[in-house]
């Protein structure tokens, strides 16, 4: 029985291990000032949202989402754009297309398309789905997120009982 | 313009409702696979909340991390890690 789970998680940890790696090689504290934490939890942080990204490639909508954003955010760093949010950091693209987009993927269940507008929101590349993908869409997701969650808490812990 | 254009089921549509209910912690008090009648509005305001609290969890750790991470060696590690991590 394939687990193709159990391969995207593989691919997840070495990305992101080397990301990791990659940030302790230029960045070695060794008096750590509160803003180079600050820096680095915030490089750690992209790191292990563009590590599953990349993982999943561009099988799925929302990674496909998170994977432009990233190279949008790249190319356009000229000035400091970030939103103060630290529960998510989804940004939404401008009212007009959004109102367009969901005009034409409108369904019989006008309430399901309100009851779904928060998890829009939250599922990267959400604003642009129709129902049935954003549901299987949130699905995969979901599992994506738990596996970044389980692959650190795993580092953490490692770090702790080897201090 | 009539309804027949669109596809999607009401059958569907309760299936993947039903699918991510599945997904839930909350929701499923270790009956795996049974979500006891939990609405549509229910099912996804939990989803909602559960991604929310997801995402806090990545935010968190990664701000562990970054405390952890300060004189250590993890090249050295690496191999020990995956090792360990890919193995459960």
């Amino acid at each position: 029985v394939k687990n193709p789970s159990s391969s995207l998680k593989s691919r997840f940890i070495t990305r992101f291990l080397g990301a990791l790696t990659k940030t302790n090689a230029e960045d070695p504290i060794s008096s750590p000032s509160p803003t180079r934490i600050f820096q680095r939890y915030r490089r750690i942080k992209v790191a292990s949202n563009k590590s599953m990204a990349y993982s999943v490639r561009s099988r799925r909508i929302w990674s496909r989402a998170l994977l432009s954003r990233f190279r949008s955010r790249r190319s356009a760093f000229s000035g400091r754009r970030s939103s103060v949010k630290t529960t998510n950091c989804t940004t939404s693209p401008p009212p007009a297309l959004i109102k367009v987009t969901i005009d034409e993927n409108k369904t019989a269940k006008g309430g399901l398309d309100m009851q779904t507008d928060e998890l829009r929101e939250l599922v990267p590349g959400g604003e642009a789905m129709d129902v049935c993908n954003l549901l299987d869409e949130t699905a995969h997701y979901i599992k994506c997120l738990t596996t970044q969650v389980q692959v650190m808490r795993k580092i953490v812990d490692f770090y702790h009982h080897s201090k | 313009m009539s309804g027949a254009s669109n596809k999607i089921t009401d059958d569907e549509l309760n299936a993947l409702i039903l699918r991510l209910g599945t997904l839930l912690p909350q929701l499923n008090h270790g009956r795996h696979g049974r979500v006891a009648s939990s609405s549509t509005t229910k099912i996804l305001k939990e989803t909602c909340s559960y991604i929310r609290r997801l995402q806090k969890e990545v935010d968190d750790l990664s701000e562990r991390l970054s405390q952890c991470l300060d004189s250590m060696d993890i090249t050295s590690s690496d191999a020990e890690f995956l090792t360990n991590l890919l193995q459960q």
